[in-house]
């Protein structure tokens, strides 16, 4: 029984950070259809934009500040304005494509610059235990978790209760009509993208310290992240949120009851069975396009 | 005046020629992306550190020493096609590479050109197939590992053990020795974990050997999923003294663990902390010309050079093809080749018997705890 409050505790940590990365996924496709198949990569980088702010003399925190001023620079606006808005008009599978061919030039650039071994990251999290209904639960979990669930929430909060949030969602839905009756959709797009830059470095923030930074880390994360938003439903944030959890707890639950070897598929196999029984996800709702 | 620029030109041409032509050629194939990156950048970088200290000398038989290094990325099937494009050269000898899964595909075709192949990989059996042109410049897991059960058992005097191994031709054969090793000696093994090259969550396996409860955890990984499945053990909390090889506790894992992995324990034939005055001195070297204290990679790089170096001393001659024979059943002594940094035996089948050293991490520092001596 601690064994699976454990690892309950441990799939839901892992898990915020797949929802935080998932939301990103499905913002992007919502706003401007665009399936960025880079976003693993894009959870990978600013660890080494932190740590090299870190190497170039700067305490963690301005570093912190400046990794996430930097994703939203390069991930979010340069990413929209060089790659998405000229690919975009060739239609959604050349920017796919083109957003793999990206994923491949962050690795190696990555590769390149900095190194192919793994580095040690510092956690913004202090180690050590609290006792929660009696089981010991280690402080990182928690605050990963905690960290994770306030952008989510923040971010709910931001589309549900603020004028901009409504603007967002309007640019989402119908950007013809939102034209119309005067929001700046073009503006509200290029938004979504900073959004997603931010939550991808939060995630980065979070998840390195555990997974180490590494070239090829953002590709375990891109993956699953993926899957959690496709099963929670790709056009729906909360979708994402329900995903990526479900897809963290169902990983540790699977490695620790069915097999090690074949973790990595049981997330598939669910994957496959949403697809056929629920093509738009748990949470999702139908969509239909003119093909 | 135009004559005299182009004899000169001639002249230049012809020295360059003459000295490229006497140069011996060495080709490496190793680690230096992907997984195993720490492993093959620091046997890279032991490899070059010898050869400038040789050729600062005057290289090897009045023969410079050249060496062409090619990257595996890590992958059986990548070191497999560089290999067989490195023995294309016709190399003197051919080094690396570091893992036992890329070491094991690529033994036929150097041991097919009758290359010699002086590698970095620790699995058992690589030894054991009857080749006789491979050489290991470390132990080998028949003869660490019962080492290292023996200490489990009679130092940590643990009955019930968590055995976490990683799924790969290394891991597999270490486990497998360690296991019987352990069962024959009495302790029980109550979790059997296998783990994936390159897994990034540790989160489940901990959460298993939490539940075992084990009295000692032995870790068979390689270095950066070491760190991991180090960091996410504290995490969780656990309190079982940990035992492993070298990968538990080289420079690379303490440097990416941090504090998770003070108290880890392991035996190791190769370490720079070991209490020895030439080890001492290269660790030096190669901390000044890298910025960075090498792992035991770094260390058999180095040694697989003035392996060469002292086999060709030996033969009076560069010949590749009496090279492996030379090497059967030689001993090298640190007193008549420096470089070789400590005594050193090598078997009929390639094996070494060398001493070794009980490491444990304090304060972020590996600290010996035990020199066991060489067997022969």
């Amino acid at each position: 029984m601690s064994n699976l409050f454990d690892l309950l505790v441990a799939g839901l940590a892992t898990g915020a950070i797949y929802a935080l990365v998932a939301v990103g996924f499905t913002l992007l496709w919502q706003t401007s259809q665009t399936i960025n198949f880079a976003q693993g990569e894009f959870v990978m980088l600013p660890a080494f934009l932190m740590l090299a702010a870190m190497h170039a003399g700067a305490p963690f925190w301005l570093a912190i500040i400046l990794g996430i001023l930097l994703s939203m620079l390069l991930l979010g606006l340069a990413f929209k304005m060089l790659l998405v808005d000229p690919m975009m008009r060739h239609g959604v599978l050349p920017l796919a494509i083109a957003t793999m061919a990206l994923a491949i030039g962050l690795k190696e650039a990555v590769k390149q610059f900095f190194s192919a071994e793994a580095s040690p990251f510092p956690s913004i999290v202090p180690t050590g235990d609290v006792s929660i209904l009696g089981h010991a639960v280690s402080l990182q979990s928690i605050g990963v978790l905690v960290l994770a669930i306030l952008a989510v929430f923040g971010l709910t909060a931001l589309l549900n209760r603020t004028s901009l949030g409504h603007q967002m969602q309007a640019a989402a839905q119908n950007p013809t009509v939102a034209r119309i009756i005067g929001v700046p959709v073009e503006r509200m797009i290029l938004l979504t993208f900073l959004i997603n830059a931010f939550l991808v470095a939060l995630a980065s923030l979070l998840i390195t310290p555990i997974y180490l930074a590494k070239f090829t880390s953002g590709e375990v994360l891109g993956q699953a992240a993926f899957i959690a938003a496709i099963v929670g439903g790709f056009n729906q944030v909360r979708g994402a949120i329900a995903g990526g959890l479900l897809i963290g707890v169902l990983d540790n639950l699977a490695a620790a009851y069915v097999t090690t070897q074949y973790r990595a598929a049981v997330p598939m196999i669910f994957l496959i069975a949403v697809i056929l029984f629920r093509p738009q996800g748990l949470l999702g709702r139908a969509e239909e396009r003119t093909v | 005046m135009k004559s005299t620029i182009l004899a000169g030109a001639l002249l230049a041409f012809a020295t360059a020629t003459s000295v490229h032509a006497q140069a011996i050629k060495l080709a490496d194939v190793a680690e230096l992306s992907g997984g195993g990156a720490t492993v093959g950048t620091n046997w890279k970088n032991g490899i070059d550190l010898a050869i400038e200290e040789i050729n600062a000398k005057g290289g090897v038989l009045g023969r410079k020493l050249e060496v062409t290094h090619a990257d595996s990325q890590s992958n059986p099937g990548v070191a497999r096609a560089q290999v067989q494009k490195a023995l294309d050269a016709e190399p003197y000898v051919l080094l690396g590479p570091g893992y036992s899964g890329s070491v094991k595909v690529t033994a036929p075709l150097a041991a097919e050109a009758g290359i010699a192949q002086i590698m970095g990989g620790e699995a058992a059996e690589l030894t054991q197939a009857g080749n006789k042109f491979l050489f290991r410049t470390s132990f080998g897991q028949q003869s660490s590992m019962p080492k290292v059960a023996k200490y489990i058992h009679d130092d940590m005097k643990a009955k019930a053990v968590a055995v976490v191994w990683v799924n790969n031709d290394f891991g597999r054969g270490g486990r497998d020795v360690v296991v019987k090793e352990l069962d024959r000696l009495g302790s029980k093994v109550v979790a059997d974990l296998s783990t994936e090259a390159g897994q990034a969550d540790f989160a489940a396996d901990v959460g298993k050997i939490k539940a075992a409860n084990p009295d000692a955890v032995f870790v068979y990984l390689n270095e950066e999923e070491s760190a991991r499945i180090l960091k996410e053990l504290k995490r969780q909390g656990v309190t079982a003294p940990l035992m492993g090889e070298t990968t538990l506790i080289g420079q690379k894992v303490i440097e990416l663990a941090g504090d998770a992995a003070n108290g880890a324990r392991g035996h190791v034939g190769l370490t720079t902390d070991a209490p020895v005055d030439l080890i001492k001195a290269f660790r030096d070297k190669f901390a000044k010309k890298y910025n960075y204290v090498p792992d035991h990679n770094g260390l058999k790089g180095y040694l697989a050079i003035y392996m060469v170096k002292a086999t060709t001393d030996k033969m009076g001659k560069a010949d590749s093809k009496a090279f492996a024979d030379t090497l059967h059943g030689l001993t090298i002594k640190a007193a008549d080749e420096p470089g070789i940094l400590m005594d050193v035996t090598f078997s009929d089948t390639g094996d070494i018997d060398r001493q070794s050293f009980l490491v444990e991490v304090v304060e972020g520092k590996q600290v010996v705890k035990q020199v066991l001596p060489k067997v022969k």
